[in-house]
């Protein structure tokens, strides 16, 4: 297999794999931030309990994320040098700064948190984890002002030799319109990852206890009210996003609706089997109007299909094939979307329940909820594989095509690249089956003791 | 706005800056995950060595994540080449860092002796496969590699493993391992204490000749005292000096002073790598013409200027507030002491 394939594959399996942990971070390190905060404005020790509870499967979770974080900010050197010396210039500065502004900060206080219980008064205390909570969110922007830069470039110009981009205006990066449409999208899909963990296992607690566990119809009070914030925003923002998507990147939409021809109004597709080769459809149910609706909150617009978005394309950049891959994109957007739906609907239905006190569920809500935890995944991975595959062939949009950014083969061969990959895929594997071994554990085992910390050490 | 090589050169003193303040810090806690199995009698002496380092570890490794960074933005040709060029080397390290980092966090989630023996031995691998990595990158770099005109390396993995570097990987080794001991006499107490002070003794002699080793090859191999000149000025010498003194403090059980003079051996002597290598960063052994200096590798003027700024407001708020964590938990740690977490 050739070195491009293996490094985008390693690329996307390497991302993916990261992109399980960070929503998880995101999102439970202010679930953990609130019980604290909960526990130093009553004074009521269960919230502290709540607190070391969440807080431990925050904390295995933390660390997984953090590793193959660390495999993402060498990845593009290592397998995209071309990539890094093009955009070095602009595309380093976020990541640098998001080091020193965002890294240091969350990995220095979650130190002081761990272990600083019986160091720090209780306000002090409560303060470190919100600034673990803050410095994690503010990771993600800083990830995202570079992932923004890929996906809509602003701020920049060409050298003379076209060899490399630089950076004119730092601060057209960092106020990128696509950046403050994606940040929102990404934080709310966190927040939303984390209630509906918190959701699920409480649930799993009160099941066994039937009912009867003080702590967790806490948990899941905050955790439904928590989940429903989270999906109206991820919501929202994604409803943004898309309309954004439309000025910035057309043919990702046109791709994620498997929209050949330009319609106005255009219609929605709720299930199309297509013919990537031919442009076309074989199957095809379509609600009329409802894109026009999603894109410009009217039943009237246009929405550009491929066929035209090719043919434009090929005027501005020149001969050659500007389509994504087709099933991918169309399949990941409705997985992504599909998913966000059933969780506004379980988010709300959880929500009913905790209003009026009725924590005795029907065997089958019980079962919905158990489960619900892994919705958010789907949608997280989905949602990523669509902002990256549907920009291809462009690895910076419209700047640097995805072939011409990996290393060359004579730097790095690809039997290189596989042997790395079968290293990571091997070592994330075990790494998500530990993970997944301990926080398993840790939500079985319920609430820790305050008395002793003898077989937590 | 400055001029472009004023800034370049700030830069290139940043990312020393960085690599300096992550061997000194990252350094002993190397150390200790490398003494753990040894140290470490039974799991309460474990539990007790991990957690001197266990507020500190993440924090110190942020410097290479911050060092890596800095060198994407500052120096993006540098980022490439050494990244893709060092590739399976730098492959391994990314491995080691993967099992260390979550190591820590999962050996104490079970009870199970087995569980925690693979961890513990996790740490280790995760702590010695960069202490001995980190050697053989910096060797390699100013020794020169084969890089070619368009600033691509065009060796393999074993031209990496020559003997300079080896010695070089070694004598990281054996510092970080003498530093890390050094740090736990500062920070535990009784027989651990005992323990650590016993093998730091030991540990002196062999870190010491191998790091002598190392300088006198890397005259021989190298042109870094060449350009350093006849007097090559007060940094190595120092460096010298604070590592001979050691052993001396050592005896008289002064561990702080042992702890700044280890710490200092090493500060000195990545600096005085950086010195040496000015104002180049990847040196090629094919032709002087290819090689990576900070003129030819690094970003634009704006650029550097954007991240001075960054770097200026930034990078003395976390000295501040980690130098606050460690004395948060400066109190040396016994196996009787409260080990909460």
């Amino acid at each position: 297999m050739e070195a491009l394939f293996l490094a985008r594959l390693q690329f996307a399996l390497t991302s993916v794999f990261h992109f399980f942990f960070v929503p998880l971070t995101l999102g439970l390190s202010i679930f953990v931030a609130i019980m604290e905060t909960a526990y130093v404005k009553t004074g009521n020790e269960m919230y502290k309990r709540l607190t070391k509870f969440w807080g431990n499967i925050f904390l295995i979770n933390f660390a997984v994320g953090v590793v193959t974080g660390i495999v993402m900010e060498f990845q593009f050197g290592l397998n995209w040098s071309e990539y890094s010396r093009f955009v070095g210039d602009i595309f380093g500065v976020p990541l640098a700064i998001e080091a020193l502004l965002a890294f240091f900060l969350e990995s220095t206080f979650l130190g002081i948190w761990v272990f600083g219980w019986d160091r720090l008064s209780k306000k002090l205390h409560a303060t470190t984890i919100w600034i673990v909570a803050i410095a994690s969110n503010l990771s993600a922007l800083w990830i995202l002002v570079a992932n923004s830069f890929m996906q809509s470039p602003v701020g920049y110009r060409l050298t003379e030799d076209g060899s490399r981009a630089e950076m004119t205006d730092f601060w057209a990066l960092l106020f990128n319109p696509h950046v403050w449409v994606q940040f929102p999208h990404v934080i709310a899909g966190g927040i939303t990852t984390g209630a509906f963990l918190v959701i699920a296992i409480s649930t799993f607690h009160l099941a066994r206890n039937k009912g009867n566990n003080e702590p967790f119809k806490k948990s899941l009070r905050y955790g439904a009210v928590y989940a429903f914030v989270g999906t109206i925003l991820v919501t929202l923002a994604g409803h943004t996003q898309m309309q954004d998507l439309l000025r910035t990147q057309p043919m990702k939409v046109a791709a994620a609706e498997a929209l050949w021809e330009t319609e106005n109004p255009a219609s929605f597709s709720l299930f199309t089997i297509g013919n990537e080769e031919e442009l076309r459809d074989v199957f095809s149910i379509r609600i009329p109007g409802l894109l026009s609706f999603l894109a410009f909150n009217s039943f009237e617009g246009e929405v550009k299909g491929i066929k035209d978005l090719q043919a434009e394309y090929e005027i501005t950049y020149g001969p050659g094939n500007y389509i994504p891959p087709i099933a991918i994109s169309y399949w990941s957007f409705r997985l992504m979307v599909g998913a966000g739906t059933l969780m506004l609907i379980i988010a709300s239905l959880t929500l009913l329940y905790v209003i009026r006190n009725n924590y005795a569920f029907p065997r089958w809500v019980e079962k919905l909820l158990l489960w619900s935890f892994l919705f958010p995944y789907l949608a997280n991975s989905t949602g990523w594989i669509l902002a990256e595959i549907g920009r291809q062939p462009w690895i910076v949009f419209g700047l640097l095509r995805t072939e011409d950014a990996v290393t060359p083969a004579s730097v790095v061969s690809s039997s290189e690249v596989m042997f790395s990959m079968i290293v990571f895929v091997l070592i994330y594997s075990a790494l998500t089956l530990a993970d997944i071994y301990l926080i398993k554990k840790s939500a079985v085992a319920g609430l820790p003791s305050l008395e002793t910390t003898e077989g937590r050490i | 706005m400055m001029d472009l090589e004023t800034l370049q050169t700030i830069w290139f003193v940043l990312v020393a800056v960085l690599f300096t303040g992550f061997f000194f810090l990252e350094g002993f806690d190397y150390g200790v995950g490398i003494l753990l199995p040894f140290l470490g009698k039974d799991d309460r002496d474990r539990r007790t060595v991990i957690n001197t380092i266990g507020p500190f570890w993440d924090g110190n490794e942020v410097w290479l994540i911050t060092a890596g960074g800095a060198m994407f933005a500052a120096f993006p040709h540098w980022y490439a080449t050494l990244f893709s060029g060092f590739y399976l080397a730098l492959i391994l390290m990314l491995v080691a860092l993967i099992i260390r980092g979550v190591a820590f966090e999962f050996r104490s989630k079970s009870d199970n002796p087995t569980w925690r023996n693979l961890w513990d031995w996790g740490i280790f691998f995760g702590s010695a496969v960069p202490a001995l990595l980190w050697g053989i990158a910096l060797a390699n770099i100013i020794r020169g590699v084969p890089i070619d005109r368009n600033m691509n390396y065009v060796g393999g993995f074993l031209d990496l493993l020559n003997p300079y570097a080896l010695i070089c990987g070694i004598a990281s080794f054996s510092i970080f391992t003498l530093h890390g001991s050094v740090f736990l006499t500062l920070k535990t107490k009784d027989a651990l204490h005992e323990r650590a002070m016993s093998f730091a003794k030991k540990c002196w002699a062999p870190a010491t000749l191998l790091s002598f080793a190392f300088t006198v090859y890397t005259f021989l191999e190298t042109d870094l005292f060449a350009r350093l000149g006849i007097n090559p000025g007060i940094v190595p010498v120092f460096s010298v000096v604070a590592l001979a003194s050691v052993i001396v403090l050592l005896q008289n059980n002064a561990s702080g002073w042992a702890f700044a003079m280890t710490g200092a051996a090493i500060a000195f002597s990545t600096i005085t790598i950086f010195l040496g290598l000015f104002p180049r960063v990847m040196v090629s052994s094919l032709d002087p013409e290819w090689t990576l200096t900070i003129y030819n590798a690094s970003s634009s003027a704006y650029t550097l200027s954007i991240m001075s700024i960054v770097a200026l407001i930034f990078v003395p708020i976390v000295l501040i507030y980690q130098a606050w964590t460690y004395w948060i938990f400066r109190k040396r740690l016994g196996t009787d002491s409260e080990l909460e977490y």
